[in-house]
């Protein structure tokens, strides 16, 4: 996908824009299928001795998903009376396209990335954070008193975990030199341990502060137990989402396994080394890359989704005090340590 | 320190109100219209997942604070307080064990003892150790679904499944004695229906061990987690002689520090708790995360005293001797019992008839719900969940 491949092919600038388009839209139903089937169905049944989703299709459960989705296409549309309805209808829309241009700048090899930007990490953040505003409209937009709730309780949370997102990044950012994202892979796959440059220098060795705020912001900014407090369903029902049916719903979906999946594929670019393998370069990188970079994917995500079945969730406040109290001291504190470090060792 | 909980307090119920200075700047803010945001009226339920059937709450909240809170009943009144009075006493037991659906054989026990007091009749020992074990398997069984319930409450779905998946155990041993699983109607007047089944003994042991594993469990994964102890301690705080007025009895006055257990104090209502070595678990805090550790702990001392009651099971017959039809002489006779979910009692009028001429049920949800408004005042939307859960209450125990 890179430029150099596509100026080769000689296509125009429009057909190459329509073309990573395509990708990435095609993607990120896959991924939040991929997630969705892996963890929410497989790994959860496993842990909580489920029955039901190991049973339908024969073999492992496997016809699980596309019974669910079957099922979400039968459903009726259901729209409220009382709903704003532009609004209630382009929140979904909004909530998936802040998914969407995460995926436009994360690198799976070194010439396949769909747009490389050198505020990359900056964009994907800032992008990221838009979906607070279609939680919002869904939440309005509903007339629904739980939706509201839900929605409020959606924005503050969002917002709070936005900060300690950010710092928890920055002290990555400081180590690499580098906002794009490329250039962190690259400065990882480059690095030295010691002097001891076998497998590079994944962030993670250096930057254990800052993987372990990452986790827990980002799970926060899915909404994800411990932090479901805005879709809360044993109060809530189902917060901003509860008037929302069938393929409106199936977006919603798509947008929460779509997101994990992206904060995983940042969470793993930043700090596990991305795609790099120690010693490939070129074609081969080109090939393997993205299988390395699935793996890692798969780990990061199954550590966020294993944290989401094993917690009961925080109340407001109390997620507001951990992210004001200690997250964002934490994250300061790494930022000052990695500064002064970097400074000094040099 | 015993204390009889339905004795009246000196001074009657405490009013604790919210402070009328915490919402001074309502007052000012009138005064601009636009800023008058108002109170929110949220009706919770009667279909609403936290309410576990059709509890309606009316909350009227400022922001997410709770100003008042109104628990309105009734959706699942089923009349069986007038239905008995048409059925014969051996009848009747089939529509009493569904009045708390969890802990059904736990509900026939006292009725029939009651009718047995009026009829003179005593039911021998094997019978009456029979009718203990399968009580303590029911309280076994309602409270591991508690146990599991209000982690699901809290935000985690996992011990939910869990509790599904244990209370399986305890169903599975009634199942085995009585055909039931929910409803086993096995209860006669003067004894029970059928003896044990071969091997019972040998399984009800291994599936008390697995209780008191998954009772492990549940103290390590909900009651030992660091947010579960955020979220319910010191939340829905019952002081021990509010709780007592209001006749909040069981699990739940218990956890406020009343050690005060119908099954050592009271009449034993013709069960062998006096026989077992067993002890009645207080907690002094009185908050959710206290209903939620005496709960446990009462699961874990159910399951050794069922141990206990294998190993003393006596001999003999399973029936006393009783006429072909059973006609209960004129009469009055009140029997109460600590039910799973707390006291409850059966006051039968007896006018020599095959049915009882009049049976005023007492039920220990109906009571214990009646707190809620007091309770639930100043209270966070996410806490009223977790009140409610924590009472564990159950729709056809309040509402009969």
């Amino acid at each position: 996908m890179s430029e150099s491949v596509l100026l080769a092919l000689n296509i125009g600038w429009g057909t190459t824009l329509a073309i990573k388009t395509v990708v990435v839209l095609a993607f990120i139903p896959a991924a939040a299928l991929i997630l969705g089937y892996t963890f929410l169905l497989k790994m959860m049944s496993h842990m909580q001795s489920r029955l039901g989703p190991m049973d339908p299709g024969g073999f492992h459960g496997w016809f699980q998903l596309v019974g669910d989705g079957i099922k979400f296409m039968q459903k009726e549309d259901l729209m409220p009376a009382e709903a704003d309805r532009r609004v209630f209808a382009l929140a979904p829309a909004v909530i998936v396209i802040s998914t969407f241009l995460v995926f436009v700048v994360i690198p799976a090899g070194p010439r396949i990335v769909v747009q490389p930007l050198d505020v990359g990490v900056f964009y994907a953040l800032a992008v990221s954070s838009l979906s607070v505003i279609g939680v919002l409209m869904a939440g309005w937009a509903s007339a629904n008193k739980y939706a509201l709730l839900g929605a409020l309780r959606a924005a503050a949370q969002l917002i709070a975990y936005e900060l300690p997102l950010v710092l928890a990044v920055v002290g990555v950012v400081v180590q690499a030199g580098t906002m794009n994202l490329q250039g962190i892979v690259l400065a990882q796959q480059g690095g030295h341990i010691f002097g001891w440059g076998g497998i590079g220098n994944p962030y993670i060795l250096t930057q254990f502060v800052g993987f372990g705020l990452f986790m827990v912001a980002s799970q926060a900014e899915l909404t994800q137990p411990p932090f479901d407090m805005p879709v809360a369903e044993s109060e809530l029902v189902a917060g901003y989402m509860v008037e929302y049916t069938g393929f409106r719903f199936l977006f919603f979906f798509i947008g929460e396994f779509g997101t994990a999946f992206a904060f995983a594929a940042l969470a793993a670019t930043l700090f596990l080394g991305g795609w790099a393998i120690p010693g490939v370069h070129g074609t081969t990188a080109d090939v393997l890359g993205p299988i390395v970079l699935f793996a890692k994917v798969m780990f990061v995500a199954f550590l966020m989704f294993w944290a989401r079945f094993t917690y009961p969730r925080f109340r407001e406040d109390q997620l507001q005090a951990l992210a004001w109290k200690w997250l964002i001291p934490i994250a300061l504190v790494n930022i000052l340590a990695t500064g002064v470090l970097k400074v000094w060792v040099k | 320190m015993k204390v009889d909980p339905r004795l009246p307090t000196p001074g009657g119920i405490p009013e604790v109100d919210i402070d009328p200075m915490l919402y001074r700047h309502l007052a000012g803010a009138a005064v601009n219209v636009e800023l008058d945001t108002g109170d929110m009226i949220l009706n919770l339920g009667p279909q609403h997942p936290a309410t576990h059937g059709t509890l309606r709450l009316v909350v009227r909240l400022d922001g997410e604070r709770v100003i008042a809170a109104d628990p309105i009943i009734g959706y699942m009144h089923r009349g069986y307080e007038k239905l008995v009075e048409y059925r014969t006493y051996p009848q009747i037991t089939t529509l009493i064990n569904r009045i708390d659906w969890l802990s059904s054989f736990a509900n026939e026990v006292p009725f029939i003892f009651a009718a047995e007091q009026l009829m003179g009749i005593e039911a021998p020992p094997r019978a009456r150790y029979i009718r203990t074990m399968l009580t303590e398997l029911s309280r076994i069984a309602t409270f591991l679904l508690f146990l599991g319930e209000m982690g699901l409450q809290v935000g985690a779905i996992t011990p939910a499944f869990y509790g599904f998946r244990d209370r399986e155990y305890a169903l599975n041993l009634i199942e085995a004695v009585t055909g039931g699983r929910f409803h086993p109607n096995f209860n006669r007047i003067g004894g029970v229906k059928d003896d044990l089944p071969w091997g019972w003994i040998n399984d009800c042991r291994q599936s008390m061990k697995k209780v008191l594993d998954s009772c492990d469990d549940f103290e390590n994964l909900v009651a030992g987690n660091p947010i579960f102890e955020q979220r319910t301690r010191s939340i829905g705080i019952v002081p021990r002689e509010l709780g007592a007025a209001y006749g909040v009895s069981g699990s739940n006055l218990r956890s406020s520090g009343v050690d005060w257990d119908l099954r050592r104090d009271g009449d034993p209502y013709g069960l062998v708790y006096d026989e077992l070595d067993w002890k009645v678990w207080t907690h002094p805090d009185g908050d959710s995360f206290a209903r939620y550790w005496v709960r446990l702990q009462e699961t874990r001392e159910s399951a050794r005293m069922v141990l206990q009651m294998l190993d003393a099971l006596p001999s003999g017959p399973i029936m006393a001797k009783v006429p072909r039809i059973i006609k209960v002489p004129e009469g009055e006779v009140w029997v109460n019992c600590e039910n799973p979910l707390g006291e409850m009692g059966y006051y039968i009028f007896s006018k020599g008839a095959t049915g009882p001429f009049r049976v005023k049920i007492r039920s220990a949800s109906f009571s214990n719900v009646s707190i809620l408004p007091w309770l639930l005042r100043g209270a966070y939307v996410p806490d009223v969940i977790t009140i409610l859960a924590s009472l564990y209450f159950i729709l056809g125990d309040i509402d009969r």
